[in-house]
C-alpha cells in the first residue's frame, strides 16, 4: 500500500483538450457572474446581525416552543419582533428585531435585548437563553466598512504580489479570474440566503487566497513551459500545462474540500453557512483554474506573453 | 541538498519537541505554581459569557469641563471684584465668553482668565473679540483629556466589575473612545450593564434661592424622592471625588436602607463650611443630574460623614455604595454592542468544533495515504506536527481560541498538505522523465519550493488584512490561519523533507513510491 499510490485523479499521459472549450467556458463564466451581480442588487444579500445592527435572541424552551404564546408575551411587553422562528430542534426559538430608528436608537437597541429576555422567560418559565446579541447602528456600519476594506485590501495585495512575481499579463488574468470567482460566490450567497456577516467575509477571503494558490500552480507551469518550448503554439502549450498540473489542481482542492466538509456538516449554526460557501468557492476556484485562468492568457496574446517571459 | 547535517536534524527535532512541551499545559494541571504554565484560552463563544462594547461620551466630557471652567472663571472674577455681564457658554464651538463691566477692567479680566489653572497643558486659549473676552478649549488638549478619560474609565470599570465578583474579566481599550469588556461565564449581564451604565457622579449643591424656577447659575433637576423639578445651583460645594468610603446600612430611624459615606479632610472641611454658613437651607444630594434627596441643613456637619436615604432597597443601596467606592466615571458610558452566549451553546460549540476537527483530519489523512502512498504517510506525520506547533504557538502567546479559530486550524491543515502534493507530483514528473531516485527527489523538493512559497504568501497577505480589519471571532480565524501558514512552511519544507531524506538514506530504494 505504501510502495505506490493506490489512486490517481487522471492518468499522467492523459491529454484533455481544454482549450477547445475555452469560448464556452468563458461565456458560461461571464453569464454566471453577470447573473450573480444582478442577484447582488436584486434581491441582494441578506445582511447578518454584524452588518445590519439589531437584536437576535436564541432561546430553548423547556417543552416544544409555543410560538403564539411567545409572540403574545412579546407583544404584551410592547416589543414587535421582525421574526420569531424555529431553528434546530422544536424547542429552539430565534427572535430577531431590526435596529430601531430614531435619535435614541443605540440605547433602545441595548434595552430591547433585556426586554425580550425577560418577556420570554416570564411566558415560558425555565427557558434557557442560548445567545443574546445586540449590535448598535454605529457599530454595525463600522463593521460593514471594515469588512469591505478587508476584502478590498486583500484583493489589492494579491494583485500586487502576483504582479511582482509574474508578468503583467499573468497578474491581470489572475485578478480577472478571481473577480469572476468572487462574484459567483456572492451570487451563491444571494440565492442561498445565508447571512452575510464578518464570518462570511472571512470565507470570501479564504476562497480568494485559496483560489490564488491554485492559479499560481498553473501559471508557474505555463511560465516554465514558455521557456522550455520556445516554438510550441501558445494554445498547445497552455493545454499541456493544464494537463500536466491537473492532478495537482484536483488533489490540492480535494484536501481543502475534505477539511471544509465536516465544518459544513457538524459545525453548528455559526459555521454551516461559512463552510458551505467555502465548499462552493473551492469548486468554482478549481474549475476556473482549469477553464478560465489559462484561456484568459490566450486572449492576452502570444507575442506579448513570450516577450515578457523572455525578459523575465 | 539531499544531505541533512546533524545540526539541522537536531534543530528540526528540537522544534517539534519544544512544540509538544508547549502543548502540554493545555492538558495537564500545573505541578507547581512557579512554573510558567501557558495555556490557550477558550473564547466566549466556546466558554459561554458576555461581551460588552462600551462607548465613552466624549461630548459630555467637553460639556462638563466647559461648565466647570465657567464656574472657575466666575469665581475668579468675583474674587478680584471684576464685573461682567452676559456670560455665555457655547458647546458647539467649545467656548465661553463674557463682556467685562467696563473697558478699564478688560485687561484685568483678561489677566484673570489667563491665570486660571488648566487641567492639561495648553487646555484653552483666551482672546478678545468685539469687546468680549473669549475662552476656547483646544482640540488637541481635549483629545489628550479624552485619552486620559478612557484610561481612567477602564480603571473604574475594572473596580466595579471586580466588586461584583465576576471571574477572569478582561477589560481593554478599543479605538479612541471605546472599551471592550469580556465576562466569561456571565450569562446574564444585566446587573453589570446597569452598574457600568451609571456615571455615579455624586455632588452636593445648594438649592437655588427660589427652588421652583430656574435662574442664572442654576438648573432644573428631577427630584426623585418627590418626583418634581427643583432648581439646583450649578456651583458644586462638595464633590464625590472627595469620598473615601461608602457602605449600605439600615437606617436606625426609618428602618429602610441607606448609604453612608465618609469624606476625606478636604471634603470634610468644605462640607463643614457650607453647612455652617447655610443652616436652615436645603442641601441637594445629586447623583448623575438627578436629585436623590434635598434635606434641610439642621446643624453644621463637621465630622465629614453623612447618610443618604432615598428610598433604597437592599440591592440598590449596596449597588450605590459599590459605585461610590469605585469612583465616578469621567463621562457617561453606554453599551453599543453586546453579545451573550449561554453555557449550553458554548459546550455545544466546543463539541461541534472538535468533531469537525477530528473528522476533517481523518479525511485528509486517509486521502493522502490513498493518493500518495508512503510520501502521503510522511505528509500525515508532518500534519500532526503542524497541528501540535499551531497549538504550541497559540499557547505560548496565551491566545484565545474561538469556533472560527478552530475552523481556521482545520482549513490550515487541509491547505498544508497541498505543499506535499506539489512536491510529490514534481518528484513523480522527474521520475517519469527518467531521472534516478536521488535526482528526482532533489529536483522535486527544489522546484516545488518556489511554488509553495508563492501560494502561501498570497494566503498570508489575505489573512493579515483580515486580522487588521476584522474584530472578535473573525480576527481569531485570521490569527490561526496566519500562524498556520508559518508552521506549514516549517513542517512541509523542513520536516516532511527530512522524513523523506531519512527514509531514502536508510532504505536506498531503486524506485521511488510515487
Amino acid at each position: 500500500m505504501l510502495s505506490r499510490p493506490l489512486f490517481r485523479f487522471v492518468r499522467d499521459d492523459r491529454r484533455i483538450n481544454f482549450m477547445r472549450g475555452r469560448h464556452m467556458g468563458l461565456i458560461v463564466s461571464a453569464v454566471l457572474s453577470i447573473a450573480s451581480v444582478i442577484l447582488f442588487f436584486q434581491p441582494g444579500l441578506k445582511l447578518g446581525l454584524d452588518f445590519r445592527g439589531g437584536i437576535i435572541v436564541e432561546a430553548q424552551t423547556p417543552g416544544p416552543a409555543d410560538f403564539g404564546k411567545l409572540r403574545a408575551a412579546l407583544d404584551h411587553a410592547g416589543i414587535h419582533p421582525d421574526a420569531v422562528q424555529a431553528f434546530g430542534s422544536p424547542r429552539d426559538v430565534r427572535i430577531s428585531i431590526n435596529a430601531p430608528e430614531g435619535a435614541d436608537r443605540e440605547a433602545q437597541t441595548q434595552k430591547l435585548v433585556d426586554g425580550v429576555k425577560s418577556a420570554i422567560s416570564a411566558a415560558e418559565p425555565g427557558t434557557q437563553v442560548l445567545r443574546a446579541d445586540a449590535v448598535g447602528a454605529s457599530v454595525s456600519s463600522e463593521l460593514f466598512r471594515d469588512g469591505l476594506l478587508a476584502l478590498g485590501f486583500s484583493l489589492a495585495m494579491i494583485l500586487i504580489y502576483v504582479w511582482v512575481r509574474f508578468e503583467r499579463e499573468f497578474a491581470i488574468s489572475a485578478v480577472v479570474t478571481l473577480i469572476l470567482d468572487l462574484t459567483k460566490t456572492v451570487g451563491f450567497l444571494a440565492i442561498t440566503r445565508f447571512e452575510f456577516d464578518l464570518v462570511m467575509v472571512a470565507a470570501l477571503l479564504t476562497i480568494l487566497g485559496y483560489s490564488t494558490n491554485d492559479k499560481v500552480v498553473v501559471y508557474d507551469r505555463i511560465r516554465e513551459n514558455l521557456r522550455k518550448y520556445r516554438t510550441m503554439p501558445l494554445r498547445e502549450l497552455l493545454d499541456l500545462s493544464i494537463n500536466e498540473t491537473l492532478n495537482r489542481t484536483l488533489g490540492t482542492s480535494m484536501t481543502v474540500f475534505l477539511a471544509a466538509l465536516p465544518l459544513a456538516l457538524f459545525g453548528g449554526s455559526t459555521l454551516t453557512g461559512f463552510a458551505t460557501v467555502m465548499l462552493f468557492g473551492i469548486v468554482v476556484g478549481t474549475s476556473s483554474s482549469i477553464f478560465i485562468a489559462a484561456p484568459l492568457l490566450l486572449l492576452m496574446g502570444e507575442k506579448r506573453l513570450r516577450k515578457e517571459t523572455d525578459a523575465g | 541538498m539531499m544531505y541533512y547535517s546533524r545540526l539541522r536534524l537536531l534543530g528540526v527535532a528540537g522544534i517539534c519537541l519544544i512544540g509538544v512541551l508547549l502543548c502540554l499545559p493545555n492538558f495537564l494541571r500545573s505541578p507547581a505554581p512557579s512554573l510558567p504554565w501557558r495555556q490557550i484560552h477558550l473564547g466566549l463563544d466556546l466558554r459561554g459569557g458576555s461581551y460588552l462594547l462600551l462607548q465613552l461620551d466624549l461630548k459630555s466630557l467637553e460639556h462638563d469641563r466647559l461648565q466647570s471652567l465657567q464656574d472657575q472663571a466666575r469665581q475668579t472674577l468675583l474674587d478680584r471684584s471684576l464685573g461682567y455681564r452676559d456670560f455665555a457658554r457655547d458647546d458647539a464651538t467649545a467656548s465661553l465668553s463674557f463682556m467685562p463691566r467696563s473697558d478699564a477692567e478688560r485687561d484685568a479680566a483678561l489677566k484673570a482668565m489667563q491665570s486660571l489653572p488648566p487641567v492639561v497643558p495648553n487646555e484653552f486659549t483666551t482672546s478678545e473679540k468685539d469687546g468680549r473676552i473669549v475662552l476656547t478649549l483646544q482640540h488637541d488638549a481635549m483629545l489628550a483629556r479624552a485619552r486620559e478619560a478612557v484610561a481612567q474609565s477602564i480603571e473604574i470599570v475594572r473596580r466595579r466589575i471586580d466588586a461584583t465578583g465576576a471571574i477572569d474579566p478582561s477589560i481593554a481599550r478599543e479605538g479612541d473612545d471605546r472599551i471592550v469588556v469580556e465576562l466569561p461565564g456571565v450569562s446574564d449581564p444585566e446587573r453589570i450593564k446597569s452598574l457600568l451604565g451609571t456615571t455615579a457622579r455624586l455632588t452636593f449643591r445648594l438649592l437655588a434661592p427660589n427652588p421652583s424656577v430656574a435662574s442664572p447659575g442654576s438648573t432644573m433637576l428631577e427630584d426623585e424622592s418627590v418626583h418634581t423639578q427643583v432648581a439646583v445651583q450649578d456651583h458644586v460645594d462638595v464633590d464625590g471625588t472627595d469620598l473615601t468610603n461608602a457602605g449600605a446600612v439600615i437606617d436606625q430611624q426609618s428602618g429602610g436602607w441607606a448609604v453612608t459615606f465618609q469624606l476625606n479632610s478636604a471634603g470634610a472641611t468644605a462640607f463643614a463650611n457650607v453647612t455652617r454658613a447655610n443652616v436652615g437651607k436645603r442641601f441637594a444630594i445629586v447623583l448623575d443630574n438627578k436629585v436623590i434627596e434635598a434635606p434641610n441643613i439642621i446643624s453644621p456637619i463637621t465630622a465629614g460623614n453623612g447618610q443618604i436615604t432615598g428610598g433604597f432597597d437592599a440591592r440598590s443601596a449596596s449597588d450605590l455604595a459599590l459605585l461610590l467606592r469605585a469612583g465616578a466615571l469621567p463621562a457617561p458610558l453606554s453599551v453599543v454592542e453586546q453579545r451573550t452566549i449561554g453555557p449550553s451553546l458554548g459546550a455545544a460549540s466546543i463539541h461541534a468544533g472538535i468533531i469537525s476537527l477530528l473528522t476533517g483530519l481523518l479525511l485528509v489523512i486517509v486521502f493522502m495515504v490513498l493518493f500518495y502512498g508512503r510520501f502521503g504517510l510522511y505528509a500525515d506525520i508532518a500534519l500532526f506536527a503542524n497541528l501540535i506547533l499551531m497549538v504550541a504557538i497559540l499557547s505560548l502567546f496565551q491566545a484565545t481560541l474561538t469556533l472560527p479559530g478552530m475552523a481556521g486550524m482545520l482549513l490550515t491543515l487541509g491547505m498544508a498538505v497541498d505543499a506535499n502534493i506539489l512536491i510529490n507530483e514534481r518528484i513523480r514528473e522527474e521520475v517519469k522523465r527518467g531521472r534516478g531516485p536521488l535526482q528526482a527527489l532533489q529536483a522535486g523538493f527544489d522546484r516545488a519550493t518556489g511554488t509553495i512559497i508563492d501560494s502561501n504568501a498570497t494566503a498570508f497577505l489575505a489573512h493579515v488584512m483580515l486580522f487588521v480589519f476584522g474584530t472578535g471571532p473573525v480576527r481569531n480565524f485570521a490569527l490561526t490561519i496566519t500562524i498556520g501558514i508559518v508552521t506549514t512552511l516549517f513542517t512541509t519544507l523542513l520536516l516532511s523533507r527530512l522524513l523523506v531524506v531519512r527514509w531514502y538514506a536508510l532504505a536506498r530504494p531503486k524506485e521511488l513510491p510515487v
